[in-house]
Formats: structure tokens, C-alpha cells, sequence
């Protein structure tokens, strides 16, 4: 791990049982990320974006290997302490927005707070104050079925970073929407990775979100083919 | 306190399919307590009816009788021992004297078989009364309701009965119907016909003599049997009742069965589909960190809170019905008489602090449990597969 680095992966490899066989959806990845990062892993469908991400995420488990986030060996967690890493450093975005159906925007926002043991008070701040920087303060009461796309994927941004987290994981966050909502929610993105400083990790094969990005690790195969810094197309 | 939260917001939210799952469950609540109710209401009647009309608290039978056997009667009759004649002539005892029979209604015979009691008498619940003689030559009878039905006699009425006195000849007397009984004890009513017992110790030439007499439920400890006396406890006298009511009871709990499955069917239903549904619901749940044990309260939880939820709505309706029927009975059809026991013209549940809090304890914890199981498969998902919509 090198010195202030806040993800490191080292001879990472995961591999899946299917069929009697072993498919090996990473291979021997190596990886730094520092703090504050804006960066993308890039590749066709079935080359690992998603494994590595949710690995990062303590979602999963490498078959060897080790993957340090914020300097703790995710294989060594168990599922406890794995839960409690997300609960207090990560934040996801998924595709699918995937916001709790019953609840309101407010409520939605609010979950990651609740589950974190924060006083009442200061998570009403927390979730009025994120919800006002996604533009979404006067939805509060909605439910998430009154919601656009782009709406809906905003919420889940707030709840991402509603406890400034460490790092955020945003796998194909742009995927269901349109252009337009993709750069909207892409720059409130890049807003918030500069004012919240928390590194951002993106699993896209988005030509829009990888205007975005300023380092971008293309996988191919489960391997690292490329690793470059990026200069941003968007602003 | 998180996951009370959380699992109310998960209730409140789930809207019409939560209001819909806590009335079904509900309604499982309310039929079991009132339906179980209706039978515990039936056995106890069934038991108290067979002691007011039949057995009072014990009786004393002469060796040789047996109730289901009629070629018995003819030698199962004895003079009464001094411990009894003391009893009866305290009032605590009354003494019942059987013989076989027909009776001629319409020109038709109809076996019958013929008890004399004392018209006085206070230890069972019917009316004797009636059988005070009014002055008349006629002999005055009394048959219940289904006796009457069944040979179209009605009060007033004469009718030819016959039997065999203690010497074997047959001899025959008219009888007049002084009153039809509703009793609801059929072993008492279907095929008997009630006669002073004087009357038919003169008409069998056994004076003084009975086949059984019954006691007061006062007669603390009766007299020990003597060689000719046998006595027979309510244990024994309402052992068949309790075979009966423990049959009817067996029956009743495999519905009392079916409608709890019923009801847990549809939490069940609930949870299960839960997982199909609400599966990147779960899996959202543990990417934002809650552990899995907490995403098994959770679910237990809301399951519980359904059957919390139904305890509320179930006594919103069920108490003012329950009430209602506590009150006011449910008529039975006509064909109660056939159903084996006693049984009233209308039935009064009986709601006892057993039924209710066991039935309701019963329903919360098999809610709770029904809401473990599919919850705890939920917890050994991976959050990957969850979030993928896999199942396991």
C-alpha cells in the first residue's frame, strides 16, 4: 500500500464457480487510489468493472489477493465489520437508482444517517442541506414513484453523500437516463467531489461519463490494460 | 429502536397490501376465537345439560342395570337400601325406576321405554311436575319434543302404552300427554316416556323399588355402595359426553388448524413474495451497511407488527361481534337433536381468558416465526446477489 493511498489492490483475482468450472472475472489487478479522486474503470460488458467495484465496496470477496480500503483488508472483514465500512466510509449509486419504494425522498436520504446512529436534529440538517445541493429540497415529501429518472437518480446521489462519505462507488449511474439528466447529474457530481473532497469511482462504458473523468483504468478480461490520467472534456 | 422504526415506516408504506394482510390475518383472529368459542360454548352446555337432566351429581344404579341394554331392565330393579331412602327423604336424592315398552300412537307401535320419577322431585331439571295426577283416571305422561314429533303426540292427547310387569305379563293402560318437554338432552327425550313413579311401581307390582337414583349435586360424599346399589360417578356417567366432546374438540382444532394456516398463509405469503419483490430492496440495505442480523429483525419485526396491526383491527370489529354473540347466542337449526349431544335452540359461546390470550399469543408467535424463516434466507443472500435480484 503506498504511503496516503486510499484504495490499493495487489495480485487481486476473483474467480466464480459455473458449471463445474472456474470463470475468473479478475485477474491480478493492482491498483492505488488516492483521496479525492475522480476516476472511472472502463471496458465492454463481462470485463470486471463491476466485480472490482463491488470488491472495493466490500460488497464481495477477492478469491486471492487483497483489496485495502481506507486500510483495511476487505478479505479479512467479516460480515459485520464489512457492513459497518459501508455504513461508515462508502457510498453507492447504482443504475438502478435503487431507492427504497415506500419511503419518501426525505426518508430515502435520511437511511444512511439512521443506520449510522445520528441525533435527529442533525440528520434533518444533513438531509435538507444535501437535498437543497441536488436541487431536490421541495421533493422531500414525494415518493420515489413520483419521480423522473433524473429525479430519482439525484436522490441517490443524496443519499451517497449525505455522509460525506470516504468514497463513493457509482456502477453505470447514467445508464437510465438521458443525456441531458447525465450531464446534470455528472457535474453535480464533479461539484461534489471538489467540495466534499471524497474520491469517486465510477464502472461505466459511458462515453458522456467518461468526459468526466480524470483518470481513467480500462479492463479488459478481469486485467488492467490501461491506467492514464484524463483531462476532462466536461466542466 | 431502528428497526421499530423502520420496520412501521415499512408497514405504513407498504399501504393497501399491508391493510389487506393485517384484515385477513384478522379475520383468522376473530373466526378462531369466535368459532372455538361457539365449541367450548357446546361442550360446556352439552356437559351441564347432560348433568341438569341426566346424571345430577352422581347416581346409585342397581347392579344389574345397563342403560344400553332394555333386556336388563325387566330384572335391574331393587327396593332402595336405608342410606338411600335417608337421602331421598332429605330431598337429596330421587330415585328413577325403567322398564321396556311400547306405546300405540295412531295405531302404530312405538317402542319406548317407560321412566317413573317422582313428580316432586327437584334434583333433575325436568318438569315432573306435570306429573302430579289432576284428578283423572287417565295416568298423566311426559315426552320431550322429539318424542312428540316423532309419534305426532301433542299435549292432551291419549295414548295406549304397554309393558311387562315383574311377573312377565303384559298389560296395557291409556295414557294422557300432560306436557311436551323441551329438554335438550336427548338421551332423555328420543324414545322415552316420563310416568309418575307410584304409577308405574303399581304398573310393574315393585313397590318401593328403583333401577337407579340420582343425586343431588349437594351430596358431598354418598354412601358407600352397598352389594345391589352401584354407585356411578359423574367420571363414569359423563364419560361418553367427554369421549364425545373430546372427538368434537379433535375436529374442531384441526379447523381451529385451518384457519391459523390461513391466516399465517397470507403473512407468509407476504414475506416469501417479500424476497422476490424487495430483493435489491435488501440488497440497497446492506449496501448501505445495515448488518444482517438487523435485516432479520427487520423483516421479523414487520412481520410481527402485521399481527400486531391485525390484534388492532381484528378487535376494532371482532370484539363488538364477539359481544354480540355472547349475548344473544346463535340459533342452531332444527337438526340439533341429531347432532349426538345436548345441544340448545341457541348457543352461547363462551370466551374464555385461555382462548383469547392462548389464540392470540399463539397467532403472534406463529406470525413472528413465519417472518424468521424467509427473513433468515434473506440474511444468507450475498449483497451482490441481492442487489442482482438473485435468490440464493
Amino acid at each position: 500500500m503506498q504511503n496516503g493511498a486510499l484504495i490499493t489492490t495487489e495480485n487481486l483475482v476473483k474467480q466464480y464457480p459455473i458449471g463445474g468450472r472456474k470463470f475468473t472475472a479478475l485477474n491480478d489487478v493492482n491498483l492505488t487510489v488516492q483521496k479525492g479522486e475522480f476516476l472511472g474503470l472502463v471496458g465492454p460488458s463481462g470485463s470486471g468493472k463491476t466485480t472490482l467495484l463491488n470488491i472495493i465496496g466490500a460488497l464481495d470477496y477477492p478469491t486471492s489477493g487483497s483489496a485495502i480500503v481506507i486500510g483495511t483488508d476487505t478479505k479479512e472483514l467479516s460480515h459485520r465489520e464489512s457492513a459497518q465500512l459501508r455504513n461508515e466510509h462508502l457510498g453507492f449509486i447504482f443504475q438502478t437508482f435503487n431507492l427504497l419504494p415506500v419511503y419518501s425522498v426525505f426518508e430515502n436520504v435520511e437511511l444512511p444517517l439512521l443506520l449510522l446512529g445520528i441525533a435527529t436534529e442533525d440528520r434533518k440538517k444533513a438531509v435538507m442541506d444535501i437535498l437543497d445541493r441536488v436541487g431536490l429540497a421541495d421533493r422531500a415529501a414525494s415518493r420515489p414513484s413520483q419521480l423522473s429518472g433524473g429525479e430519482s437518480q439525484r436522490v441517490a446521489v443524496a443519499r451517497a453523500m449525505v455522509k460525506k462519505p470516504k468514497v463513493v462507488l457509482a456502477d453505470e449511474p447514467t445508464a437510465n437516463l438521458d443525456a441531458e439528466n447525465s450531464h446534470n447529474i455528472l457535474r453535480m457530481m464533479v461539484k461534489l467531489n471538489e467540495e466534499f473532497q471524497s474520491t469517486f469511482i465510477f464502472a461505466t462504458h459511458d462515453e458522456k461519463v467518461i468526459g468526466y473523468l480524470r483518470r481513467k483504468i480500462t479492463l479488459k478480461d478481469g486485467q488492467v490494460v490501461e491506467d492514464v490520467e484524463t483531462t476532462p472534456q466536461y466542466n | 429502536m431502528l428497526i421499530a422504526k423502520l420496520a412501521f415506516r415499512n408497514l405504513i408504506g407498504g399501504g393497501i397490501r399491508t391493510w389487506l394482510n393485517a384484515f385477513v390475518l384478522s379475520l383468522a383472529f376473530v373466526m378462531i376465537i369466535w368459532f372455538q368459542g361457539l365449541i367450548q360454548g357446546m361442550n360446556e352446555y352439552a356437559m351441564q345439560a347432560t348433568v341438569d337432566y341426566e346424571a345430577g351429581g352422581g347416581q346409585f344404579w342397581h347392579k344389574d342395570y345397563d342403560p344400553y341394554d332394555p333386556l336388563t331392565f325387566e330384572d335391574s330393579h331393587a327396593p332402595l337400601s336405608p342410606a338411600l331412602i335417608e337421602l331421598v327423604s332429605q330431598d337429596k336424592a330421587t330415585p328413577i325406576l325403567v322398564t321396556s315398552g311400547a306405546l300405540f300412537p295412531e295405531g302404530r307401535v312405538q317402542p319406548a321405554i317407560l321412566r317413573g320419577i317422582d313428580p316432586g322431585q327437584q334434583i333433575l331439571k325436568l318438569p315432573s311436575q306435570y306429573l302430579h295426577p289432576q284428578g283423572e283416571d287417565l295416568i298423566p305422561a311426559l315426552i320431550g319434543s322429539q318424542m312428540a314429533k316423532q309419534t305426532k303426540l301433542r299435549v292432551g292427547d291419549e295414548v295406549t302404552i304397554r309393558w311387562r310387569d315383574v311377573h312377565g305379563t303384559f298389560d296395557a293402560q291409556d295414557v294422557r300427554i300432560a306436557q311436551i318437554m323441551n329438554v335438550s338432552a336427548p338421551s332423555v327425550d328420543q324414545g322415552q316416556i316420563w310416568l309418575p313413579l307410584e304409577s308405574l311401581r303399581q304398573m310393574l307390582q315393585v313397590p318401593g323399588e328403583a333401577s337407579y337414583v340420582v343425586l343431588g349435586r349437594d351430596v358431598q360424599n354418598p354412601p358407600a355402595g352397598e352389594n345391589i346399589w352401584v354407585y356411578r360417578g359423574l367420571d363414569f356417567l359423563l364419560k361418553e359426553i367427554t369421549e364425545l366432546v373430546r372427538m368434537k374438540s379433535s375436529s374442531s382444532n384441526i379447523l381451529y388448524g385451518l384457519l391459523l394456516f390461513m391466516g399465517l398463509l397470507a403473512i407468509f405469503d407476504t414475506q416469501v413474495l417479500a424476497i422476490w419483490r424487495r430483493r435489491k430492496e435488501i440488497g440497497t440495505l446492506m449496501a448501505l451497511g445495515m448488518q444482517r442480523v438487523k435485516v432479520i429483525s427487520l423483516f421479523t419485526f414487520e412481520g410481527a407488527m402485521h399481527g400486531l396491526l391485525a390484534l388492532a383491527i381484528g378487535a376494532i370489529y371482532g370484539i363488538p361481534i364477539l359481544a354480540l354473540t355472547f349475548s344473544r347466542g346463535l340459533p342452531l337449526p332444527a337438526m340439533q337433536a341429531d347432532f349426538g349431544i345436548a345441544l340448545p335452540q341457541s348457543l352461547y359461546p363462551t370466551y374464555g381468558l385461555r382462548l383469547v390470550v392462548g389464540t392470540t399469543l399463539l397467532v403472534l408467535i406463529a406470525v413472528t416465526i413465519v417472518s424468521f424463516l424467509p427473513a433468515s434466507k434473506i440474511a444468507r443472500l450475498r449483497p451482490t446477489d441481492a442487489l442482482r435480484g438473485k435468490t440464493s
